[in-house]
């Protein structure tokens, strides 16, 4: 085990490992560049209609499906899926099926924390806002959406991580990413890859857990800090 | 790139499936038998963490953090990491699977048996009972909703994570999807994709109203009060 450990000690130290196409700072540029299209993505696509929908109080039925039915489905499988979906849309291997699946996999989490957000802002503070005179569009913009703030930061602290941590599935469908070194390493069994690549792909899934979970901290007021708990969260 | 050019043809074969039913019922006993390894010990490990956080307070953020850190790291990552030491095996991906319940069931296990209403404790007291005693008759059971909760979202996560192990060896119904992948230029290959998906959130569906009704049974003082 000690020399085992020595090996891919070693792996990290040889400079061949770092620079590269196939080097581990091309591997995690693309691997956070794919991350960062697909978040921000889900995010535009996500948040207008939930925050809508959540400020109307519509749908909230849907939502729990949603929530239930997307625990429920694979990650490994729509990464996979995605795959033969893309080729016949003419978008070919690599990028295309893994940025889908991603957006696939990120927009219902990041909506339904929206809208919970939304939807669980104190009715008695609406109905306050509303006899002070504020138009709708006032509720939706000073007040729901700043007491909403710190749930919808925390979804997309947990979509990203979520994020990052499926496009290492990326490289069976043939993109890069540090997912590259895993699945290379089991192709051809070498261990020291593996183990290399698994210390990677969680070093940054840990990494933008804490980073996040920092910024949350230093942007949402305390007095609002616990309602982020409601969040949901899931395993890719 | 000569596999991309083949790509006509249907995206999925109904002839495919019934001519391997048996091969698809195997691999969901597979599935089912390898979920319920990982929620079962997930489970017993997390009663023996949650009662030591209860007894000793100041060990529930520890606990949480691990199991946080374990929660966090992919799942291919932590299998990867396990390879080299417990090789291809169905221990590599039990215990992977089992380190993914621990989070949910240990935090619901400590905030149901938190919610029990202090004066009911007060009151079990007096009427005698000791600590072992109130715990296994009067705290456990009512937190069993929130518990079951716990062991619902373990459950749905596991037949989920489940998929991800054949890449391991394992898979259940993964098995499928791994094998379509491989053959993805092919309507076989579309349709052993989907049927693994499918059958997959099939399942995951079942287990979790199977839990829902489960709890209906264990807990009848809470019927037609608590919903969900």
């Amino acid at each position: 085990m000690i020399e085992f450990l020595g090996e891919v000690l070693a792996w990290f130290g040889d400079p061949d490992s770092w620079i590269g196409p196939a080097g581990i700072l091309n591997r995690l540029r693309e691997h956070v560049q794919l991350t960062a299209a697909a978040t921000i993505a889900a995010a535009l696509l996500a948040i207008p209609p939930a925050l809508w929908l959540g400020h109307r109080r519509l749908g909230g039925t849907f939502v729990v499906a949603v929530v239930n039915i997307g625990r429920a489905v694979p990650s490994f499988a729509i990464v996979v899926l995605f795959l033969p979906i893309s080729i016949r849309l003419g978008l070919g291997i690599g990028f295309w099926p893994t940025f889908l699946a991603l957006l696939f996999l990120a927009v219902p989490p990041m909506f339904t924390n929206t809208y919970t957000g939304v939807a669980g802002v104190d009715p008695d503070l609406v109905e306050s806002s509303r006899g002070m005179g504020m138009t709708d569009r006032e509720v939706l913009t000073k007040v729901e959406l700043p007491m909403a703030s710190p749930v919808i930061l925390a979804a997309v602290r947990v979509a990203t991580v979520q994020v990052a941590a499926t496009a290492t599935l990326g490289a069976l469908v043939g993109w890069g990413g540090l997912g590259r070194f895993i699945v290379d390493g089991f192709s051809v069994r070498d261990n020291v890859l593996v183990f290399a690549g698994a210390i990677l792909v969680a070093g940054l899934a840990i990494f933008l857990e804490v980073l996040l979970g920092w910024v949350e901290r230093r942007v949402v007021p305390t007095t609002l800090q616990s309602r982020s708990d409601i969040v949901e969260t899931v395993v890719a | 790139m000569i596999h991309l050019a083949q790509t006509t043809g249907g995206f999925f074969s109904w002839e495919w499936v019934f001519n391997h039913l048996d091969d698809i019922w195997d691999r969901t006993v597979e599935h089912l038998i390898l979920t319920a390894i990982a929620v079962t010990v997930g489970m017993l490990i997390s009663l023996a963490l949650s009662l030591i956080a209860l007894r000793y307070r100041w060990t529930y953020s520890p606990i949480t953090w691990v199991t946080g850190i374990l929660y966090t790291i992919p799942s291919l990552a932590l299998f990867a990491f396990l390879v080299p030491i417990t090789g291809l095996s169905i221990l590599t991906a039990e215990i992977g699977l089992v380190s993914y319940t621990l989070l949910i069931l240990i935090r619901n296990t400590v905030a149901g048996i938190d919610g029990v209403p202090a004066a009911t404790v007060e009151s079990a007291r007096g009427m005698g009972y000791t600590n072992r005693g109130l715990f296994f008759s009067v705290e456990l059971p009512l937190a069993l909703p929130v518990i079951i909760a716990g062991i619902r979202i373990a459950a749905v996560t596991t037949i989920g994570l489940v998929t991800v192990t054949a890449l391991i060896g394992q898979g259940g119904l993964g098995f499928f999807i791994l094998r379509g992948l491989n053959l993805f230029y092919s309507p076989i290959g579309t349709t052993q994709i989907v049927v693994g998906t499918i059958v997959s959130v099939a399942l995951a569906v079942i287990v979790d109203l199977s839990l829902v009704g489960i709890q209906h049974l264990a807990t009848p003082w809470s019927r037609g009060r608590a919903a969900a």
